[in-house]
């Protein structure tokens, strides 16, 4: 009945947006019962490529076949009836509603709820044995970890019976035993002959799980290649389209005095809940101190507090003199003054107006230094403009037009935009939070190296980030949080990913949870 | 305050609350679905003429009462189309049709009629009609239970009866039928509807349109039965109050009535300032009685009686992700 050895082909797609060609003539072929990597820099193509298969948009030219018959896919409800079923990025969950509600919405069995509701939780049940999917089925999908959430999207799609999952960047919020728990579910459902296309920009993890992997660049499918016969090196660079430094090359660390210290620093949420338990640790001149962790462990919260955005209780000094943590003096503008620049983790809400122009948003912060002053009333746009010219340059803002919208640069120029501002503000501690989160690949290697740079300046820098290979490859020091407290300090040349992990998840070496 | 007073307080009560549960049972709808509905009002005042109107010109309450729901349905359909298919903003086309109805229903009926703006007074089958219960009369001797029984559950026009069996359906609907499920995740998270294969417009619509057809029974319970024909403004803010119970009940039907019992013994207690003077030894000026459910309301909302969470993606357009 079966006829052609390939669960999915895409024959020529091609994909306009207005002037944007997002797609262009891209031709895959994946094989039943096979885990297929899809990776390529941001804006390369693949969300457009993959909504296309899922019903999003329609293709502007070419064919899909799925088993090898042409199937035309207007409409979401179309791809599952062709049995593809699909994991976002972000999850499509109501939040309010439970595990067995999430999973039969859309998938009911006719217009009363009960039958339906008893059917799911059989199938439910028989699934999560299958598959190491244990999730209980009446939790309220709020109340469940972000490890849990992503099960109940990967449920959802098996109990539409998808013989085809598509997952979009699926490890960017697990922990490392989450995301190794993760793809030993993908090898199970491999194994019973379902067929996995994984989108993702970590070269380790297509590496280590799939078995064929296609790399996009700006919207043309550059070439698949088994994944056995490939290295990252020759990804990356594929995916770029230049040889690209995967580590990054420093020399070690000199540290000098202490710049910041931070003692028994604790913050509470709205809520009254303790979100920083009291931290304590000390960054010197010249070193990175990088914080790893899994997000919403304190770490947002100790670079708000540092950076005067939240109110804290505790003792913190800058160069021996100390720094007010509420009323007055605690605000962003005092900070900056004392000499502490901040990337922030979030750069759409807090480093960023997107409406707002380039070289509006590079003077945010800093539109009191006399530089940017025309006279006591005026501002002085022109200085501000140039100064942006001048900045967008050295770090290699495309386009660099100063008098662009900021939402209509790409993300890693936008973060290059907030990088610039607060590298160039010679400041004694730099904060800096995610500064790679959804940048590409090329400007990744760029921002490192301004770290790096800054760092053997005599700059202080305090890096939180999720991407464990940016800690381990950029920090001098590494300290993991977990719970609002600081599990340990570990060394980056002797520690290694399952000792961070252990820590990330609040097991300590000695082998107890804390 | 004797037993006999504290009964009709009572049944002008159910009388009171009946259009503010069905307009807010109807706003649950759309709200439940993410569509902000600010136009209750509206929408209520229009289908009040239209069934005035029609009951006028026909001689007959379903004549009216299908004229009502139909000129509801009018005012539900521009608001579907503006914030479903042209993703405006909901506040702001809510308010917009309830300057329009309240100026256009004057304009009609007085271009119609010729009385101020006023439809006709109704009688006889061209109102509903009080529907007297079995054994209402024999149940009279029965003391206590009685009196209640024949003076505050029986003897009320159709549409009293029909709110409260609104108020059993909805809640069956929402929680237990498949079009509940989707409704009530349409207004959370509708990119979660959609890339489950189902219709997030085809959603709202329809529960905007279940909107005007409450809407209607609303406004034509008003003009056919409270009252005996359409008045220039006679919701009199009874749309606002519905939402002001909405929010109330925190979005839930059984609890949307219930504020709306107590909302409407409010407007029943300023009917009857002399009762309340009567009760308290003061002198209770009668705005602070109409002004208590938005008194009420404010201190849900200010977080004073447990937290009201709105439907998380109400109000907002849904715009697919790229």
């Amino acid at each position: 009945m079966e006829n052609g050895a390939y669960a999915i082909e895409l024959k020529g797609i091609s994909k306009a947006f207005g002037p944007v060609q997002a797609n262009r003539d891209i031709n895959i072929a994946v094989p039943r019962g096979t885990i297929h990597g899809i990776i390529g820099e941001n804006g390369a193509g693949k969300s457009t490529l993959m909504s296309i298969l899922y019903g999003f948009y329609r293709a502007d030219a070419g064919q899909i076949l799925i088993n090898g018959k042409p199937t035309a896919i207007p409409d979401s409800q179309s791809a599952i009836r062709a049995g593809i079923g699909m994991v976002f990025q972000h999850f499509k969950l109501v939040q309010n509603f439970t595990v067995l509600e999430n999973v039969i919405l859309g998938a009911e069995d006719g217009p009363m709820l009960n039958s339906s509701l008893a059917k799911a939780r059989k199938t439910l049940a028989e699934l999560s044995q299958e598959y190491e999917l244990d999730v209980d089925p009446d939790a309220l999908v709020e109340d469940l970890s972000v490890g849990h959430q992503q099960r109940v999207e990967i449920l959802k799609a098996l109990y539409r019976q998808a013989d085809i999952l598509i997952l979009d960047e699926p490890t960017g919020v697990l922990t490392p035993a989450e995301a190794d728990h993760l793809f030993r579910i993908l090898k199970g459902l491999k194994a019973q002959g379902k067929t996995i296309i994984l989108i993702t920009h970590k070269l380790r993890e297509i590496m280590e799980a799939t078995d064929n992997v296609s790399v996009m660049r700006r919207g043309t499918m550059v070439d698949t290649v088994r994944t056995a016969e490939t290295s990252p090196e020759q990804l990356a660079e594929l995916m770029v389209g230049r040889k690209v430094l995967l580590e990054v090359e420093k020399a070690p660390a000199s540290p000098g005095a202490v710049v910041l210290s931070v003692q028994d620093l604790r913050v509470k949420d709205e809520h009254g809940v303790e979100r920083l338990k009291g931290v304590s640790f000390e960054i010197r001149a010249g070193e990175i101190l990088g914080i790893a962790g899994v997000a919403g462990n304190g770490q947002s919260e100790l670079m708000e507090a540092l950076g005067g955005m939240i109110r804290a209780t505790g003792a913190v000094t800058l160069k021996g003199q100390p720094l007010p943590l509420s009323g007055k003096g605690a605000d962003g503008q005092s900070r900056r003054r004392a000499g502490i620049a901040h990337v922030p983790e979030d750069r759409h809400h807090h480093g960023l107006i997107l409406d707002f122009t380039a070289w509006e948003n590079m003077a945010f912060g800093y539109f009191n230094e006399p530089e940017y002053q025309k006279n006591r009333l005026l501002m002085d746009n022109a200085a501000i403009r140039a100064d942006t010219a001048k900045k967008m340059e050295t770090f290699d803002v495309r386009p660099p037009i100063p008098g662009l919208q900021a939402k209509s640069f790409s993300g890693g120029n936008q973060q290059k935009i907030v990088v610039a501002r607060e590298f160039e503000q010679d400041p004694d501690l730099l904060l800096v939070g995610q500064p790679t989160r959804g940048v590409d690949i090329g400007a990744i290697e760029f921002i490192h190296k301004q770290l790096i740079a800054l760092r053997d300046a005599g700059k202080a820098v305090l890096l939180v980030s999720v991407e464990l290979d940016e800690i381990m490859s950029l920090s001098d020091r590494i300290a993991v949080m977990f719970d609002g407290k600081i599990m340990g300090f570990r060394d980056p040349d002797t520690t290694d990913e399952r000792e961070l992990g252990l820590l990330m998840a609040g097991i300590t070496g000695k082998g107890e949870a804390a | 305050m004797d037993y006999a007073t504290f009964l009709q307080m009572l049944d002008s009560t159910l009388r009171l609350a009946t259009p503010l549960m069905l307009a807010c049972i109807a706003g649950l709808y759309s709200e439940r679905a993410g569509i902000f509905d600010i136009g209750l009002e509206g929408k209520m005042l229009a289908a009040a003429m239209c069934a005035g109107a029609a009951a006028a010109l026909s001689g007959s309450v379903w004549w009216g009462l299908l004229a009502g729901i139909g000129g509801s349905l009018v005012f539900a359909a521009i608001h579907g189309v503006t914030s479903i298919t042209f993703r405006g903003n909901q506040l702001i086309s809510g308010v917009a049709l309830n300057f329009l109805a309240s100026g256009l229903t004057v304009l009609v009926a007085q271009s119609m009629f010729g009385q101020g703006g006023r439809t006709p007074p109704l009688n006889g089958p061209a109102r509903f009609q009080p529907i007297a219960l079995p054994f209402a009369e024999e149940a009279r001797a029965i003391p206590v239970i009685g009196p209640f029984y024949d003076e505050v559950i029986s003897g009320h026009p159709l549409p009293v009866y029909a709110a409260f069996a609104v108020v059993a359906l909805t809640w069956w609907v929402l929680y237990r039928t498949r079009f509940g499920l989707r409704l009530r995740a349409v207004g959370e998270n509708p990119a979660a509807v959609d890339t489950a294969g189902v219709s997030v417009v085809g959603l709202r619509y329809a529960a905007v349109m279940v909107t005007g057809v409450l809407c209607g029974l609303a406004g034509a319970y008003m003009a056919t039965a409270l009252q005996a024909g359409f008045g220039k403004e006679m919701t009199a803010g009874r749309g606002y109050i519905a939402l002001a119970a909405l929010i109330f009940a925190k979005w839930r039907p059984v609890a949307a009535m219930w504020a709306c019992l107590l909302f409407g013994f409010f407007q029943a207690l300023a009917n009857r300032p002399d009762v309340v003077e009567a009760v308290v030894q003061v002198k209770v000026p009668v705005p602070f009685l109409t002004a208590l459910p938005y008194v009420l309301t404010v201190l849900v909302l200010a977080g004073f009686v447990g937290k009201a969470i709105p439907p998380r993606a109400g109000g907002e357009p849904y715009v697919k992700e790229r």
